[in-house]
């Protein structure tokens, strides 16, 4: 099989990672996240009406109790409507809320969900989150530097830090509301981006080892070529379920499903190019992966 | 002869599968509308002339039941319905019909055949994102415990250097108890007496200019203990107030340091659970009035034991102390061994009792335990129904009616009881209804039950709808391969839902989202080796040869890359709640799973299919691959 040249391309790669990047960023400092209850405290209220509901006639009504600050929304269908309280409210006054909009309207109303998140424990969420983060990227490249090579492990990091951004900076343009299953959706994209970085990297070890006249940058070039069929089919299969989980899965869990499909995405591009182009500017040779080869095992199993 | 298993790792595989089929099996027996009767009182009995009552007040009804069961030794019924839409209805008769001193629940009865039941075997729990119900997160307010401690301090302190004529003036700075004395003898006296009486502060000696200044500072390790109090406190009384609520499955959790999760599936009306949480129970400190006392000034109590059931006593109208000056009530045993309970009151509680028992010695004081409870009426409401109506009232126990053998200050001991099971009782009791210490909720979620049925609707469609797609490539791409592969990705999925029924998992909505996911990536340990077999057959390999090393290469990669994901599933674990704990677990799992499935499962399968026979083409799919490409599937 003839080798793709990937590595010819890896300044426009790094240009272009680069400029969606500093987008992210950009959009990260100026825009922020759309954070979700979780992380900013305050009460959220879901119900259902028997009939298409009139926001304008609840927000009047809201504002005639004296809900300040709320935010009324439908929410998947018209018949379904979200209130957001800000923080400051009493634990009481989802439910006060309900019994309220029950009065104003002689449509029956079904409740969904309250949900109250004081703002200790939202800020609290916010650490532990980041905090959660910044361990698994440790841990990661620990085990990466252990079972590899600083230099792959640096990659690994990189790729998966420059995911993350991406995600987070997707989030923060289109303004989807980040909550905590955001948060562990991008958690699993670390899990998922390293699965693929690793594959790219054990490959490029094994032909580093194999492949003797040959420069690094060739021997990337072989290694992705030859693990591109099965990256793009795994990605493919992951997309696949996700995109099943962001059409049917219901409105709770599309910020979820939205980010791994980023995340995904831009974790099969990040594992070809990011990690194996930091690998190669840091100047990966066959010295950093000589082991004493244990290859004898695998003969065994030859046909007689 | 190769790639063939020998027999005991195809048995080997065969049981595993076996089991999980029969561990995930209890989840295929949809459970029974159900409910559950229970005592309002632990006391209380359910026998079969109860269930008969309740069984007719259906049938009369029209609503249908069967299966009726007692269960916990009498402790509970259960009664199983037919209809599910009429669970709510029947709630309402039963409560009606059986009154105020039972309990009613709605429950989801387990449908399990005993041939499963014997084997362990149980249905995965549902989450409360899917059951429906109220998740609460209350915290104990250390501030305000710290503050009430600084104020027992300030009181105790104040208290006996008065006592001991020593003057000085005492207030409280912060975290400290400042004393401020005009000789280094009096502060010297002042120290003496403050290690004596609270050896656990910690003492500072500060001159400035004029004034001998001491301050006493609260310690971290005290200020742990009161927090550890409050929140042990507040479980024990939470623990007996959610079974007032009538859930079956409630869950009383502490959490980290000051927290304490409270979780009660199937319940809608978060304003009611919270009254009766919230609600305060209390203690009156009264005298047993005299004999010779005029009516008026008198009232009859009852005893709360049951040991001695029905036993009353007259006390006295006024009122000593109330359960807001308890801070605290301590089991333990005096200097001969016997059980005793010592009870802390704050300054002014203290100086109460002491007025109120110095001219009273040798007369007895009854202590009372007063609880707000809820008697049902019905009402015709406003559009002819009928609506229950709860109305409250106080019921007021005696706990126990000792002899005030001296005069009692801010710290005194009950005496004179039986054994150390009763003392603890009565500690326990005490502390129930001295004033709880702050809680405030934090964290409040409820889902509602259409909210949570449309949950599992939908997060099983996902499933499904994953599944097949993931299923029509992997044939499509990879033919007899993918047949293969498909299989152990069934019996993976099999596996992971036998697995997390054994652990006893909650499954909520990011749980089955992780098991799509996991859907996804499971195949990903075969695509690898596929990958790898193919890539074999290009360089020339036979056919038997390409299927080994593709395995045997693939493997190490694999557990690379799924270790990793591993390490991030239990960091997810550790710092998740509830619903991302889910995840983590179902991802956990299934990344464990896929693993023995993918490698071990498939294996065994392209060995049924191609080993130990010559063959000349692998149907597997894949441009490149011109001996196999165009093949389809052998006999």
């Amino acid at each position: 099989m003839k080798a793709i040249p990937f590595m010819k391309w890896r300044w426009v790669a790094v240009a272009m990672s680069v400029a969606a990047l500093l987008a992210a960023m950009g959009s990260l400092s100026v825009k922020q996240l759309n954070w979700g209850l979780d992380f900013t405290g305050g009460t959220l209220v879901e119900v259902a009406y028997s009939d298409s509901a009139d926001l304008g006639a609840i927000r009047t009504e809201l504002d005639r109790e004296g809900y300040e600050g709320a935010v009324v929304v439908s929410f998947g269908t018209d018949r379904d409507v979200l209130v957001r309280l800000p923080d400051g409210y009493s634990d009481e006054q989802g439910a006060l809320m309900v019994d309220k909009l029950r009065a104003a309207t002689e449509m029956s109303i079904e409740l969904r969900r309250i949900e109250f998140v004081g703002p200790q424990v939202g800020e609290e969420l916010r650490d532990d989150g980041g905090i959660a983060m910044l361990t698994a990227l440790g841990l990661v490249m620990l085990y990466v530097a252990f079972r590899f090579q600083i230099k792959f492990a640096l990659g690994a990091v990189i790729a998966l830090a420059h995911d993350v951004i991406f995600t987070l900076g997707f989030f923060s343009l289109t303004g989807l509301e980040f909550d905590l299953t955001v948060l562990a959706a991008l958690l699993a994209v670390v899990g998922y981006s390293l699965n693929d970085t690793i594959v790219v990297s054990d490959r490029i070890r094994e032909n580093l080892r194999k492949i003797r006249r040959a420069s690094p940058g060739e021997v990337i070039d072989i290694s992705l070529t030859e693990t591109l069929g099965r990256t793009l089919v795994t990605s493919l299969t992951t997309l696949l379920v996700l995109a099943a989980l962001a059409l049917f899965g219901g409105e709770m869990i599309f910020g979820f499903a939205v980010a791994l499909l980023v995340g995904v995405a831009v974790g099969t591009y990040s594992s070809m190019y990011v990690a194996a182009t930091t690998l190669l500017q840091l100047g990966v040779s066959k010295e950093d992966v000589m082991v004493p080869e244990r290859e004898g095992a695998d003969q065994e199993g030859l046909m007689p | 002869m190769t790639n063939r298993y020998p027999l005991w790792k195809n048995l080997l595989i065969l049981i595993v599968v076996l089991c999980g089929f029969y561990y995930a099996a209890p989840n295929l027996y949809a459970p029974d509308p159900a409910l559950q009767i229970a005592g309002a009182s632990s006391a209380q009995q359910i026998d079969e002339r109860v269930l008969a009552r309740a069984e007719a007040a259906l049938t009369e009804a029209g609503i249908g039941s069967f299966g009726e069961e007692l269960q916990n030794q009498g402790k509970s019924a259960l009664l199983r319905l037919n209809d599910r839409e009429q669970q709510l209805r029947a709630q309402a008769i039963l409560a009606r019909e059986l009154g105020d001193g039972f309990i009613v629940a709605l429950n989801l009865a387990p449908t399990t055949p005993d041939w499963l039941v014997d084997g362990g075997a149980s249905p995965m729990k549902l989450g409360l994102d899917l059951s429906g119900g109220v998740h609460f997160k209350l915290e104990v307010d250390v501030a305000a415990a710290t503050e009430r401690k600084l104020n027992q301090y300030e009181t105790g302190i104040q208290k006996r250097l008065r006592e001991e004529r020593i003057r000085g003036r005492i207030s409280l700075d912060g975290q400290k108890v400042a004393m401020q004395f005009r000789t280094e003898a009096d502060r010297e006296a002042a120290r003496r007496e403050v290690v004596d009486l609270f050896p656990e502060l910690f003492l500072d000696r500060v001159d400035e200019g004029e004034t001998w200044s001491l301050y006493a500072a609260v310690t971290e390790q005290t200020i742990k203990e009161v927090v550890d109090y409050a929140v042990a406190q507040n479980l024990t009384t939470i623990r007996n107030r959610v079974n007032e609520l009538g859930v079956s499955e409630p869950l009383v959790q502490r959490q980290g340091s000051n927290r304490i999760v409270v979780e009660l599936p199937g319940i809608q009306d978060t304003a009611e659970a919270k009254r009766i949480l919230g609600k305060v129970a209390n203690l009156e400190f009264r005298l047993v009035a005299e004999a010779n006392a005029p009516i008026s000034e008198r009232q009859r109590f009852e005893y709360r034991s049951a040991d001695r059931g029905g036993m009353t006593e007259w006390l006295e109208r006024d009122v000593i102390i109330t359960g807001e000056s308890v801070s605290n009530a301590q089991a333990g045993f005096d200097q001969n061994g016997q059980p005793n309970v010592s009870i802390s009151l704050d300054g002014e509680g203290g100086m109460l009792m002491s007025r109120a028992t110095r001219a009273n010695i040798k007369r007895r004081m009854g202590v009372l335990f007063i609880e707000r409870k809820y008697r049902t009426r019905y009402e015709q409401g406003e559009s002819g129904d009928e609506v229950a109506v709860r109305i409250p009232y106080d019921e007021k126990k005696l706990l126990t009616a000792p002899v005030i053998q001296s005069a009692l200050g801010a710290q005194f001991q009950i005496t004179g009881l039986d054994n150390p099971a009763e003392s603890s009782e009565l500690a326990l009791m005490l502390r129930a209804g001295a004033l709880a210490a702050p809680i405030t909720f934090v964290e409040e979620r409820t889902v509602g039950p259409s909210l949570g049925a449309e949950n599992i609707r939908l997060g099983m469609k996902s499933v499904q709808v994953g599944l097949a797609l993931v299923v029509v490539f992997m044939i499509l791409y990879y033919r007899v391969f993918g047949i293969a592969a498909v299989i152990a990705l069934s019996g993976n999925l099999v596996l992971l839902v036998g697995i997390m029924s054994l652990l006893g998992a909650t499954l909520t909505l990011p749980g089955i989202a992780g098991i799509v996911l996991t859907v996804g990536m499971a195949v990903d340990a075969n695509v690898l080796i596929f990958a790898r077999i193919r890539e074999e057959i290009r360089s020339g390999s036979p056919p038997q040869t390409a299927i080994t090393q593709g395995f045997d290469r693939a493997i190490v990669t694999i557990l690379d890359a799924n270790i990793t994901t591993l390490i991030v599933a239990i960091i997810l674990y550790a710092i998740g709640t509830g619903p991302i704990k889910g995840f983590a677990v179902t991802l956990s799992v299934g990344i464990i799973t896929s693993m023995f499935s993918s490698i071990m499962g498939t294996r065994a399968l392209v060995n049924l299919i191609y080993g130990g026979r010559r063959v000349k083409s692998l149907a597997i799919g894949g441009i490149g691959n011109k001996r196999s490409s165009t093949e389809g599937a052998p006999a």
